[in-house]
């Protein structure tokens, strides 16, 4: 088994199933219909994008395991995503800070592994590119929106930018299955991406009339498995179905 | 003949039997997702893409892609592939019209999309009143692939299929 690349899909699909679970749990309770509909679309988006990074894994695992084990049959330390997609859902302007923080990242990242040498990875990150386009042209609007709304949702977004901004420089930090993916010509070296990223961040927030927050101490842990509280109350929802009623399929 | 995928001729009346199960108006073939249909060694080998990755549509076509041959007495093996990419400019003229005429405005160029979907442009027409004052509601309608448009002359909500490059 190539272990190397299966943990670093896992790196790259779990940002993915934990944001798309996230947004999954607006389904019936968004602030209004259409955000509603947007919301659990974007959630699809990501849980097919999973689909495809998972049964590539699977594959790679090579033990028998299928891309629902491994998607719900972990542990909570055995899933290395980002501290930020976990944060839960509190307002609106939390739930769109956290979706347009990951989604400048996730475009950035994706148009690079689009050029990987492994081919199954670039032909998912060509295939998602598409679909992020979209998550980043919603999410940046209600930025800007709400920042440049009332007193009141300005205040709402600045606060959730504040408190997400902790969560935004552990995207950039590399792990071990990262740097051996980067030598082989398969991954995308994030530290690249730091520049550009809070470039695009600046920009829409200062359109939105927010500001910068600034901040020298930032949370990391996700990415070696180390969790905000947060997560296991998310993977005791997402896994339930499948610890409960064991094999079950859809 | 389509022109951007390698289907076997005789296959083309039995795909054409199956149609998107959540825009019937459409045949599969319509949409531009086979890919790939020929005979190899008495099987029917047969390549689809999903139009997004989500979308809950494709374990249905593919279940009726299977059955419409064994049907018709093929041994069939499906294969999902990814690349390239899905885009609606596979969607055929045809197809283009009958969703028009099912009610969902057809996508537009990819710039002109950008300055719909943006509001900078009035371009999307209303597929009730053919009105082009028409305003975006929601970036996302009911479906993955479509957005959710209003006409401001006969205040009919549509469906728009987003454009995908």
């Amino acid at each position: 088994m190539k272990e190397n690349l299966y943990k670093y899909i896992l790196g790259v699909a779990d940002n993915s199933l934990i944001l798309g679970q996230r947004m999954g749990e607006l389904c019936g309770h968004g602030p209004s219909l259409e955000t509603d509909i947007a919301c659990t679309n974007i959630s699809l988006d990501l849980f097919g994008q999973v689909r495809s990074y998972y049964q590539y894994a699977a594959k790679i695992a090579g033990d028998g395991r299928t891309e629902d084990d491994i998607a719900m049959l972990r542990k909570e330390h055995e899933y290395v995503n980002v501290l930020l997609v976990e944060q839960p859902n509190t307002d609106f302007a939390y739930i769109m800070a956290r979706q347009f923080l990951f989604d400048v990242y996730h475009l950035l990242f994706l148009q690079e592994l689009e050029k990987s040498k492994d081919l199954t990875l670039s032909a998912i990150a060509k295939k998602s590119i598409k679909e992020v386009s979209y998550h980043q042209r919603f999410s940046s609007d209600w930025i800007k929106r709400l920042g440049d709304g009332t007193d009141e949702s300005h205040k709402k977004m600045q606060d959730a930018i504040d408190d997400l901004w902790t969560y935004t420089d552990e995207l950039f930090h590399k792990t071990e299955a990262d740097k051996a993916m980067v030598k082989e010509g398969i991954g995308v070296d994030v530290t690249n991406l730091k520049d550009n990223y809070y470039q695009i961040i600046i920009s829409v927030l200062e359109e939105a009339t927010l500001s910068i927050p600034e901040l020298k101490y930032f949370q990391k842990g996700g990415k070696q498995g180390i969790h905000t509280e947060h997560l296991g109350y998310l993977l005791s929802d997402l896994q339930y179905m499948q610890r409960t009623y064991p094999n079950m399929e859809w | 003949m389509i022109e951007h995928a390698d289907i076997d001729t005789e296959l083309l009346p039995i795909l054409d039997q199956v149609s998107d199960p959540e825009i019937p108006v459409l045949t599969i073939l319509d949409m531009g997702v086979v890919r790939y249909a020929k005979i190899v060694d008495d099987e029917v080998m047969i390549k689809l893409t999903p139009t997004y990755s989500g979308c809950p549509a494709m374990d249905v076509i593919t279940d009726d892609v299977e059955a419409a041959f064994e049907k018709a007495g093929y041994k069939v093996n499906i294969d999902l592939v990814l690349t390239p990419a899905w885009t609606t400019d596979w969607i055929s003229e045809e197809g283009r019209d009958a969703l028009e005429k099912y009610g969902i405005a057809p996508p537009l160029e990819a710039d002109a999309d950008k300055d719909a979907l943006l509001g900078n442009k009035k371009i999307v027409k209303c597929t009730n009143c053919g009105s082009q004052n028409t305003k975006l509601v929601s970036q996302f309608g009911s479906t993955a692939c479509k957005a959710l448009f209003q006409c401001e002359d006969c205040q009919e909500p549509f469906d728009y299929f987003k454009c995908l490059k």
